[in-house]
Parts: C-alpha cells; sequence; structure tokens
C-alpha cells in the first residue's frame, strides 16, 4: 500500500502538477483544448464503427443475392454457367471444424486443468510460455509445419491435416479460457466435496470443471469462432477440391478457400459466389461470437 | 483403497502429459523448421537476409525484398492504426465508460476482430484497390492500386482490436485516487489524460502495440490478395510487393525442387522466431504493468 502511495506521488510530481502550471496557461485555452480532444476521440471512435458499417453492410449487400437454395446444395460450376453453389465447401469447413474440435478440446482442457492446479511450478510456467507463442503464432506457420508432419507422411494433401492444423489454432484458447474460468470456482467447493470422502480426480471432474462449464464452453465457441475463418493453415493442408469429398484423407474443400481461390479468378459468377461465402462466414462467426457472450453472461460464476 | 489412488494417478498422469504434450509439440515446431530448412541455411547463410534476388529458377534465394515488405507494411499499419485505437481506448474507458455509446463502440471493435482476414483482404481487393489506384492516378504516379500502401491500409484496420483492447485494460487499471489528485488541482480531463493516465499506462500501452505490431507481422491472407506478389525489391510505400508471410501462402505449393522449398520454410522459421519474441516481450511487459498497479 504504502509502495503504491509512493509509486502515485511519483507520477503526479514527475508531471509537474504545481500550482504555477495552471496558472501559467489561459483558462480559456485549456478548456477550447479539453473539448478538441474530447470530440476528436469521439469522432475517431465513430470513425471506426462507421467504417464497420460500412464494411459488413457492403459484403451483405454483395453477399445476400447470391445466398438461395442453389448456393447451399450445389457444386461450383465451370465458369461461364450461371449458378452453382459452394454445399462441397459448407460440408468440408463443418468436417474440420468437427475433427479440430474432438481433437484440440480433451487435450486444451486437461492443460487448462493443469494449469489450475499447479499455479507455480517450473513447467506450469513452460506450459504459460509455450501457449503464449502458439497463441501470437502466425497460422501460415502452423500449415508449414502440418504439411511436414501429415501432408509429407500421407503423400497427398488431406482434410485431417487441415483438421489437426485447426486444432492447434484453437489449443491456446481453450486452454486459457479453461485454466481462467477454473479459477474462479471457489476453494470451499472443492472442500466440501473432499470432506465427503470423494477423490480427488472426482472432485475435479464432477463438482469444479461442471461448475466452470460456461466459461470453458465460452472458451470452445471463440477458439471454433477463431478457427472457422482461417485460410492460411488449410492452403497447404487441405488444398482444396471442387468436388464433393466427405472422406478426410482426401483434399477437401472449405469455406475460407473458397473465397481465396474464387476472388483471384477473374469470373464475375465466381465473384458473387466468393461474396456468398463470405457473408455465410461472417454470419457464421457473428453467431458463435454472440452465443459466446450470451453464455458467459448467462451462466457466470457467483458464489 | 488402493482403486482411489490408482484413480488419482491416473488424474496425474493425464494432465502431466498433456503438458507435456504442448512443450514437445512446440519444440517440435522448432525442430521441424530448423531440420526442414537446414538446406537453404548451410547453402545461403548470413546471405539469406541480405540478398536481394529472389530467383527459383536459378536457385537463388535471398529474402531481403520480403523481409522489407514486411516491416515496411506492419510499421505503417503499426503507425496508422495507433492513434485511432488509443482513441478507441480513451473514448472506452474515460469519456464513456458504461451506457448505450460504450456498447456500441465496443460491440464494433470486437466486431472486427472477429472478421476472418481472407474477407478483409477480399473487401480490400474491390474496394479498397480501385480507390487508391484513382489516387495513384490523380497524383501521377504508376497506378497499380494494389501494393505495400493498400495492405498497409487493410492490415491497421484489422489490428485496432488488438491494441485497443488491451489499451483499454491499462487505462482501467490507472487507480482513480491519482486522477482524482489532478482533478482536485483543477486539470481538465484533457490534462488527466494527457499528463496521468497515459503516463502511467504507457508501458501497457506499449505492450498493446507490440502484440498489435507480432499480428501484423504475422497476418497472411489480407496481405497476400493485396500487396500484388511482385518479388522484387519496392521501391516506394506504393509498389507492389511481398511479404515474408505472402511469399510462403503463394509459393509454397508450386516449390518442387528441395532448396525452393527450405528456403520458403527458413522464411518460416524467420517469421516464427520473430512473431514469439515479439509476443513474449509484449506479454511480460503486460504481466508487470499489471503487478504494479
Amino acid at each position: 500500500m504504502n509502495n503504491e502511495i509512493n509509486n502515485n506521488i511519483e507520477v503526479i510530481s514527475n508531471q509537474n502538477f504545481d500550482v504555477d502550471y495552471f496558472k501559467e496557461k489561459k483558462i480559456n485555452f485549456r478548456i477550447f483544448k479539453d473539448k478538441f480532444f474530447k470530440y476528436s476521440t469521439i469522432a475517431g471512435a465513430l470513425f471506426i464503427s462507421l467504417l464497420l458499417a460500412y464494411i459488413l453492410f457492403y459484403i451483405a449487400r454483395q453477399g445476400i443475392s447470391s445466398i438461395n437454395w442453389n448456393f447451399l446444395t450445389e457444386l461450383p460450376k465451370p465458369p461461364g454457367e450461371i449458378g452453382g453453389g459452394v454445399a462441397n465447401a459448407i460440408v468440408g469447413t463443418l468436417i474440420m471444424i468437427l475433427l479440430a474440435s474432438i481433437i484440440a478440446i480433451p487435450v486444451s482442457i486437461a492443460i487448462g486443468v493443469y494449469l489450475s492446479e499447479d499455479k507455480q511450478t517450473k513447467l506450469s510456467y513452460w506450459v504459460r510460455t509455450g501457449l503464449e507463442i502458439l497463441q501470437g503464432m502466425p497460422s501460415i506457420s502452423i500449415g508449414i509445419v502440418v504439411y511436414v508432419w501429415v501432408v509429407l507422411q500421407m503423400g497427398s494433401f488431406s482434410g485431417l491435416s487441415g483438421g489437426i492444423a485447426l486444432a492447434i489454432m484453437m489449443l491456446p484458447v481453450i486452454a486459457k479460457s479453461t485454466e481462467e474460468t477454473l479459477k474462479m470456482v471457489p476453494y470451499s467447493l472443492k472442500e466440501a466435496s473432499m470432506a465427503l470422502g470423494v477423490p480427488y480426480y472426482k472432485t475435479i471432474l464432477k463438482v469444479v470443471l461442471p461448475s466452470g462449464l460456461s466459461g470453458i464452453l465460452t472458451g470452445i465457441l471463440i477458439a471454433v469462432a477463431r478457427i472457422a475463418g482461417e485460410t492460411a493453415p488449410l492452403l497447404f493442408t487441405s488444398f482444396g477440391n471442387p468436388f464433393m469429398s466427405a472422406d478426410v484423407m482426401k483434399p477437401m474443400n472449405s469455406l475460407p478457400l473458397v473465397i481465396f481461390n474464387y476472388a483471384s479468378s477473374p469470373y464475375k459468377e465466381w465473384h458473387n459466389l466468393a461474396w456468398g461465402a463470405s457473408f455465410l462466414l461472417v454470419l457464421i462467426i457473428l453467431i458463435l461470437n454472440i452465443t459466446a457472450k450470451i453464455i458467459s453472461r448467462k451462466w457466470k460464476i457467483k458464489f | 483403497m488402493r482403486k482411489l489412488f490408482s484413480g488419482d494417478k491416473i488424474y496425474r498422469g493425464i494432465l502431466y502429459a498433456s503438458a507435456f504434450f504442448l512443450i514437445v509439440l512446440l519444440f517440435g515446431f522448432f525442430i521441424t523448421f530448423i531440420f526442414e530448412s537446414s538446406e537453404s541455411l548451410s547453402k545461403f547463410g548470413f546471405g539469406f537476409i541480405t540478398g536481394t534476388q529472389w530467383d527459383p529458377i536459378d536457385s537463388q534465394f535471398g529474402a531481403l525484398p520480403f523481409l522489407i515488405g514486411t516491416l515496411i507494411t506492419s510499421f505503417l499499419a503499426l503507425i496508422i492504426s495507433f492513434p485511432l485505437s488509443l482513441m478507441i481506448a480513451v473514448f472506452l474507458s474515460e469519456y464513456f465508460h458504461k451506457g448505450f455509446f460504450h456498447n456500441i463502440i465496443k460491440t464494433a471493435v470486437e466486431l472486427l476482430a472477429g472478421i476472418p482476414s481472407i474477407v478483409f483482404g477480399f473487401w480490400g481487393l474491390f474496394v479498397l484497390v480501385p480507390v487508391i489506384r484513382d489516387f495513384q492516378t490523380a497524383i501521377g504516379i504508376e497506378a497499380y492500386g494494389v501494393g505495400i500502401f493498400s495492405s498497409a491500409i487493410v492490415l491497421s484496420i484489422m489490428i485496432i482490436p488488438y491494441t485497443a483492447s488491451i489499451s483499454r485494460e491499462v487505462i482501467t487499471m490507472v487507480p482513480s485516487d491519482v486522477k482524482e489528485a489532478a482533478y482536485s488541482l483543477g486539470a481538465t480531463k484533457y490534462e488527466v489524460i494527457r499528463r496521468i493516465i497515459l503516463p502511467y499506462s504507457g508501458s501497457g500501452i506499449f505492450a498493446g502495440a507490440l502484440l498489435a505490431l507480432g499480428r501484423a507481422l504475422g497476418e497472411t491472407m489480407a496481405v497476400t490478395m493485396i500487396i500484388g506478389n511482385s518479388n522484387i525489391m519496392p521501391t516506394s510505400i506504393f509498389s507492389p510487393g511481398n511479404t515474408m508471410a505472402s511469399v510462403i501462402a503463394n509459393e509454397f505449393t508450386e516449390a518442387t525442387d528441395s532448396t525452393y522449398l527450405s528456403a520458403l520454410i527458413e522464411i518460416g522459421l524467420l517469421l516464427f522466431i520473430v512473431t514469439a519474441f515479439i509476443n513474449l516481450i509484449g506479454k511480460y511487459i503486460i504481466k508487470k504493468t499489471a503487478r504494479f498497479s
């Protein structure tokens, strides 16, 4: 406390907050500066929100006209032909997200539980550092490593390798949110369960984890929202596929890949498909984020 | 009784295993990068970073154009986005710390963070690039439209949420008694922000900028679509170029011979090390500021 006060005093005295400083400046000029700063701040914040609204509106306007039943159920057609859809990409995206979730969720929850258990050991320090590195790692680097580990070994691009790359991206998000949530579960809950003679692992599995469920669920949804739009790690893992394929050992298409491939093509019809895919992707991610928010607000841990 | 203990042992075992798994995974990343790029590492050595020729046909690989491209786009993006992010942070924490406007701006920033990079790239290609092209025609330089400047603008929009959210967090951590002390001396809000809040939260804001820089360095898809993909040294901020991430995205699947592939992986290694370094410094500073206040 003393230390804190000293720090505060230091900050104030460093900034020349003596009375003379205020007397020197004309009060009107100071008020003007204050107003000017306030309004420019508001203008800046408004500018960003208008820009975002414009981007969203633009995507929606371009995309909504190409979304219809055919868009959702048909395969892409060759250039020049009107119509066609991205059914294979939707299926591919869903399969790869499912694969990634199956791989990442158990491991990352276990890592999160570990971090909330061993708060200050050497291993937990390194795990935390590792998670931070992984979180900040460019997605394209993850793509390269999965290419070397999985694609080269299997001999072909595959949906499975795409799922693995996405799983690695999900890991830090879920692990971090699990750790943060479990930290908030009060110790008395654990003690009550232990006092009833419940073994420690059952206490964690049946008491601590369920009471932190909302936080873990939020983390999973945010992680899925993060990977749903990822393109870079898929470029050389799942690669893309113009045909319908649910075989995880074969190349697989996904919505972000469709956008990338069609956006850089010269055909107007393909651009329309890409706008439709963009709109769909943004919509999915928005819904995931909103759901995550509602869950975390509704089932907040409070004791 | 024995059953009870064995359950706990399995439980601990699983936890340790997954913790070790993460460490092993990261080491695996590092070793894979080193191993796979060893051919290019030994062949070009330090010249890889300083060489300006990127010629796959001649098997000449120098990554300087991409290094320069990455640095210019990222720092330009940071310079453009930093004042705006700071404005949003101050807006949310000082001027409107709750209420209708707070929620609107806060949601907007969160939405901005959610839009995938590929969609930003697509939007930039069809909306921003024509605007930039008109601008270039107007000032009388070669009108590419695509290029370093366009990518920097799109990048700057993409990294605003990172700086803004971290800055907002550190600004709200400034103790209110310090602020109140300044107010009681007759300071205006601007003076409090300028002379109390910003100095107090300076290192945290710096860390936020660092993390945003890390994002910008590794950002791939949006940049790949807008930067123009030219492998020569950029001559101005309007000229097309390539960044480290975008050259990997463009050429990785086309790389047929092993030197080419290992050169691309070496770029990946550089990217990995630089971003890891920047992130760790940023996180360290944030942790320190959190303890300080």
